[in-house]
């Protein structure tokens, strides 16, 4: 009996171990005075001083909050928008069809959404940079927010928006009054999704950036490719700082908005 | 029904994304594959796709995502069947998810350091005696860290099909005399297969087209249809070969996709 409670939760332990060796790792060594991933020598900020001397990488930083924080805003627009464009579609086979269009981007390899945003952008002539890194960021944003909000929508009693035109609403105040917010959940979580899609991304923007303009991973994949820096390995501690923080708040939100329904 | 106004906010903007980031772009990938590099008509292209360069690429390509994908569905199912388990399936599954939050970059970079020649896994393999051995730079790093980064995205499909699973299935077939094994074969499987399916989908097609940790763990050693698209667009500019490779991929794409998405009408639509 022990044995059997004994045995899932090993290999579960192992699967966590596994999955969090990397990033206790880098941290670990985030605060090593020594400059390899190897040698622990002793405890020091030196790397974390380097961090912060560095102008350049600041404006990366700077840049890629930009980027993420601005192309989520307009994807979820734009993703909310589509959603209930699909939701008022009265033909089963057109919906399909949009919808089939819709998670083009969503499985379709990042090489190939690189290669044919930048065909794209040099067939109409925009500048490679941070417009280029922020309208293909928007774009492969869009279907995961329609992705997260069309649930929501389904989920959504449709007598709910004849009550509210019986009762004499604008289409505008049905949307506004009760379609928005009873699909509020779904919103966040595309958003914050959104956020985490332009965040992580490196292989779209590696294709569309110019040679101004970069973001943090594809200056961490340049700083990779020249070998070991423990300057990155500062930045990792406080990137995955900031992640906990944003995953907190993200579920604060929605326990926060869970309750506010019930 | 609807009035005109709310009509056009609704289907313009959308519609705008549609045509200029979905439909456009590839159509010009599948323009471009037939332009050679000096900007003419050709068919070429697709001559050289056919050579037997590209096609032991391809082969190897799928080799390795095959690979990556099985190994990646042997940890995360028993892991998905084993949170939905747990009394506190939720925080697990949080736990699952962060490091899928944390940069693919960064997750990638510190391999770099584990795998070296003085890195812990180094160390590992001394401390059981064996003399310390070149682990970044092969297909093993490769498939290790591409297994790495695919697992929580494997999971999270296995777990919600395993999560939707009616208990009362389980305890039929247990009931009616079925054994652990046969349970899990002929029922709970079966009925995850649709959660099986789609982890299979969101691992293998982009397993197919790596190229960033196919550059830093596995040095110039391993070469996929993504590392080559890379290279024909951004190093030797040679943009209609690269769209050729692109649409092969986006070929094998709707072919895995065909094999993999589940049958049900609504596909994607029917949520929770």
């Amino acid at each position: 009996m022990a044995n059997k409670r004994f045995i899932p939760k090993l290999y579960l332990l192992f699967v966590f171990a596994l999955l969090y060796a990397p990033i206790v790792y880098l941290i670990f060594y985030s605060f090593n005075s020594g400059d390899t991933m190897a040698a622990f020598e002793s405890f020091s900020l030196t790397h974390y001083g380097e961090l912060f001397a560095d102008q350049r990488l600041l404006i990366i930083v700077l840049q890629t909050i930009a980027i993420a924080l601005f192309s989520a805003l307009c994807a979820t627009a734009l993703g909310v928008l589509g959603a209930l464009f699909i939701y008022f579609l009265k033909r089963p086979a057109m919906r399909q069809m949009i919808l089939s269009l819709n998670n083009v981007l969503i499985v379709s390899p990042d090489v190939v959404i690189g290669a044919s945003f930048l065909l794209l952008f040099s067939m109409l002539g925009v500048k490679l940079g941070f417009a280029s890194v922020l309208f293909a960021h928007i774009a492969f944003s869009v279907p995961i927010v329609v992705i997260l909000v069309l649930p929501k929508l389904y989920e959504m009693s449709p007598s709910l928006i004849d009550a509210a035109r019986d009762l004499g609403a604008s289409e505008r105040e049905v949307l506004t009054r009760v379609v928005i917010p009873s699909i509020q959940p779904g919103i966040f979580a595309g958003f914050f999704m959104a956020l985490t899609y332009s965040l992580d991304d490196f292989a779209v923007t590696f294709f569309v950036t110019g040679n101004g303009f970069s973001t943090l991973s594809v200056e961490i994949y340049s700083m990779a490719r020249t070998g070991v820096s423990l300057t990155i390995n500062a930045l990792s501690a406080l990137l995955v700082a900031v992640t906990i923080v944003l995953l907190l708040i993200y579920y604060w939100l929605k326990e926060r908005t869970k309750g506010a329904n019930v | 029904m609807k009035r005109q106004s709310t009509n056009v906010l609704l289907i313009v903007p959308y519609s705008v994304w549609l045509i200029g980031f979905v439909i456009l772009p590839i159509g010009l990938i599948a323009y471009y594959s037939f332009i050679g590099i000096d900007q003419q008509w050709t068919l070429d292209n697709f001559a050289t796709f056919f050579t037997s360069t590209y096609f032991t690429l391809t082969l190897h390509s799928f080799w390795y995502a095959f690979l990556i994908t099985t190994f990646t569905l042997l940890f995360a199912y028993p892991t998905a069947y084993l949170i939905t388990k747990s009394k506190h399936k939720q925080l697990l599954l949080l736990l699952i998810i962060l490091p899928s939050w944390i940069n693919l970059l960064l997750k990638t970079y510190a391999f770099i350091g584990m795998m070296g020649l003085h890195g812990p896994m180094n160390a590992l393999i001394q401390a059981f005696g064996f003399p310390s051995q070149q682990i970044l730079f092969t297909d093993f790093s490769f498939i290790f860290v591409s297994v790495y980064i695919f697992i929580p995205f494997m999971i999270l499909p296995i777990f919600n099909a395993l999560d939707e699973l009616d208990r009362s299935y389980v305890d039929a077939a247990r009931d009616l005399g079925a054994t652990r094994w046969t349970t899990f074969r002929k029922v709970i499987f079966p009925l995850t297969i649709d959660g099986v399916k789609a982890g299979i989908q969101v691992v293998f097609i982009p397993a197919l087209s790596l190229f960033m940790i196919t550059r830093l763990i596995a040095g110039n050693k391993v070469i996929t249809l993504g590392t080559a698209i890379e290279q024909q667009f951004l190093v030797t500019q040679n943009w209609g070969m690269g769209s050729t490779i692109a649409l092969f991929l986006l070929i094998f794409m709707v072919i895995i996709m065909i094999f993999t998405t589940p049958r049900h009408k609504g596909g994607v639509t029917r949520g929770k």
